[in-house]
């Protein structure tokens, strides 16, 4: 999975490069032991809200890639039928509804996932990822609340990338962080290296156990760095070279090779799961490179039911 | 038929439809004890505090956790206690609620009723007293409730349970304890149909919640001075009847349009515009507003009756069309 959402977000890269790409996007390199770390722990029926860095926790929860690709060229065949583009990747079918383009949004929509479910008796979970950016907002302190006092089935994973945008986080930020502030609300909170896929497997499996089991909300950090700008088109020459070079070397992917063949699993065996991703993914773009742009009358559906602009676009 | 008065009659409709429908649910703060107008009383003895849900003064979460409650199969109505407060979660309104089924490509709706107590109302000043319905008519995906009757106030807020669109739904201060008889059982108001008050020949008065009965009784004025006024009550602003508007000024050729909240930007210029680019043969005079100078709301009463129209201005403002 890591693979794939590399090779993902490097065929965006490309995409975006050549101008097929229209609006922003946010890569998620880097950060592919949480997305995978997260969503292999959770059911296809559990519900996840993302962000604008979203195309990994999507892809990871089960999302097809190249309708995802689609989406994020505008054409026919998109996961949203390109009215959406890569802010607002969305698949339902998988659970996954919606990133999300305002940065800790998705922290009350999922809080509010969660309630549906206990609401309705269900064993489900609601998961939202968000950035660390997104603690100094206020659905942070009012979503995790939320989750306390109703005691609902949610799981917050904050992804600690370094960066609120351009900015480093910690300039930006009061207190002793994300876990400090979930844990002054109540609501249990682990930190984890989010670049060891095992750690981040092992920490989410036990707070998703939990949670089954009627423990009420949960809070993880994960602890990664954000390898790429902010958009894919931000060089992010406001941190030093030497920072990202050494950052590299701790790539989670790498990492989780190392982890592998020292259990003996095979170097060619690794790189042809690599291999692989890449194909997919090519092919993922190639497709939606050849795909027609979406029907203009797709502009006036899914408004609204009631005073439908098609009824009465006046 | 039961008398009732238009809180009554709100919750008369909330109780059958979560009697209906088990996925209802309502949520917002001090519910538990009945809101802040008594207009839940009683309801959480009937349905325990899970589908009354009480909520902490956190009007981003009581919203976007309500779009998140919504997207996964359930259907809330929100309280906002004030639709002044309802601004601490415009984002989660406008730029979740109203878009997520356009933006996600039809994936979802997001069935939920946003409801936000508006108006003037006991000194109230200029947080606790804002008409903002017309903010809510620009916004794509939004559907907007005005009722003026406690009939109305039953019918079109089970239509708006009922909808799978997020509708604003502004019920006004001023009419919590206005009497009126309301049909029994399942009455469904469509949106977008506007109701007539008082059917007259020489001037259309078109207006909607509380200062609808301003109208009304300005119409009772000029039925003295021999001008027969007809009396439109809009219901809703998205959709609003465009048809009813457009078959009175025909027959009429004059149109007034007051309203209470602000006259800049209002919902008054939309009609207005409206009616000038498809009618203007028709009118016999231009079309006017009657609606709030574009000042804030104050405490002190007689400077909060600035704010106010009265029935004298409308009939002041009549009269000046009809001699034009």
């Amino acid at each position: 999975m890591m693979h794939r959402i590399r090779a993902f977000e490097e065929a965006a890269a490309r995409a975006n490069k050549e101008q097929l790409v229209l609006g922003a996007i946010h890569l998620s390199i880097g950060q592919e032991a949480i997305a995978s770390g997260v969503c292999r722990n959770l059911r296809t029926d559990d519900y996840l809200l993302s962000t604008h860095r979203g195309h990994g926790h999507t892809l990871a929860k089960g999302a097809n890639a190249t309708a995802m690709m689609s989406e994020l060229l505008g054409r026919e065949g998109g996961i949203c039928q390109g009215k959406g583009g890569s802010m607002h990747i969305a698949d339902f079918g998988v659970g996954m509804l919606g990133a999300n383009g305002v940065v800790a949004a998705n922290i009350n929509i999922a809080a509010g996932a969660a309630h549906a479910i206990k609401l309705k008796g269900e064993d489900g979970v609601a998961c939202s990822i968000f950035g660390d950016g997104a603690i100094n907002r206020g659905p942070f302190l009012e979503g995790l609340n939320w989750a306390g006092v109703f005691k609902l089935p949610a799981l917050f994973v904050c992804e600690s990338n370094g960066f609120a945008s351009t900015t480093r986080t910690e300039a930006m930020t009061s207190g002793d962080g994300p876990a400090a502030r979930a844990r002054a609300l109540g609501i249990p909170a682990d930190e984890v290296d989010g670049n060891d896929i095992v750690a981040v497997d092992e920490t989410v499996r036990a707070a998703v156990n939990a949670i089954r089991g009627g423990g009420g909300p949960r809070f993880i950090v994960c602890k990664t760095y954000r390898l790429h700008g902010h958009t894919a088109s931000d060089p992010a020459a406001y941190r030093p070279r030497e920072e990202v070079d050494v950052a590299w070397k701790n790539d989670p992917i790498a990492r989780c090779a190392a982890i592998l063949r020292e259990v003996g699993v095979k170097a060619v065996e690794l790189e042809a799961h690599r291999d692989a991703a890449a194909t997919e993914m090519d092919e993922a773009y190639e497709i939606a490179k050849a795909a027609p742009w979406p029907d203009l009358a797709l502009a006036y559906t899914d408004v609204q039911d009631i005073g439908d602009p098609r009824e009465r676009a006046f | 038929m039961t008398v009732m008065t238009y809180a009554e009659a709100g919750m008369t409709a909330l109780a059958e439809e979560m009697r209906r429908d088990p996925l209802v649910w309502a949520v917002g703060e001090d519910l538990g004890r009945g809101g802040v107008f008594g207009q839940y009383k009683g309801l959480v003895e009937e349905f325990g505090p899970e589908r009354i849900s009480d909520a902490p003064i956190s009007e981003s979460a009581i919203m976007g956790a309500s779009v998140g409650a919504a997207m996964a199969g359930t259907r809330p109505v929100v309280e906002m206690r004030f639709a002044d407060f309802a601004l601490c979660a415009v984002d989660e309104l406008v730029n979740q609620a109203a878009k997520a089924r356009y933006m996600l490509g039809g994936q979802t709706k997001v069935p939920m009723v946003i409801r936000e107590p508006m108006g003037m109302w006991r000194s109230s000043a200029a947080q606790h007293s804002q008409s903002l319905e017309s903010w809510y008519t620009h916004i794509p995906g939004l559907v907007v409730a005005v009722p003026s009757t406690p009939a109305d106030n039953k019918g079109l807020l089970k239509a708006a349970i009922r909808a799978d669109d997020p509708v604003v739904y502004f019920e006004h201060k001023n009419l919590w304890g206005m009497e009126g008889e309301v049909p029994d059982g399942d009455l469904l108001i469509p949106f977008g149909r506007a109701r007539i008050e008082r059917e007259g020949r020489d001037i259309t008065i078109v207006s909607w919640s509380s200062q609808l009965h301003t109208a009304s009784r300005a119409s009772g004025i000029l039925e003295k001075q021999d001008i027969s006024a007809e009396v439109i009550d809009l219901r809703t602003l998205w959709p609003w009847d465009r048809d009813a508007v457009f078959a009175s000024v025909e027959k009429t050729g004059r149109l007034l349009i007051t309203h209470e909240s602000v006259s800049v930007g209002g919902f008054g210029a939309e009609i207005a515009a409206t009616v000038s680019e498809y009618l203007f043969k028709a009118l016999k005079s231009p079309v006017r507003r009657r609606a709030a100078p574009r000042i804030p709301i104050s405490y002190a009463p007689l400077l909060e009756d600035v704010v106010r129209v009265s029935e004298a201005q409308i009939v002041e403002t009549v009269l000046e069309m009809m001699s034009s």
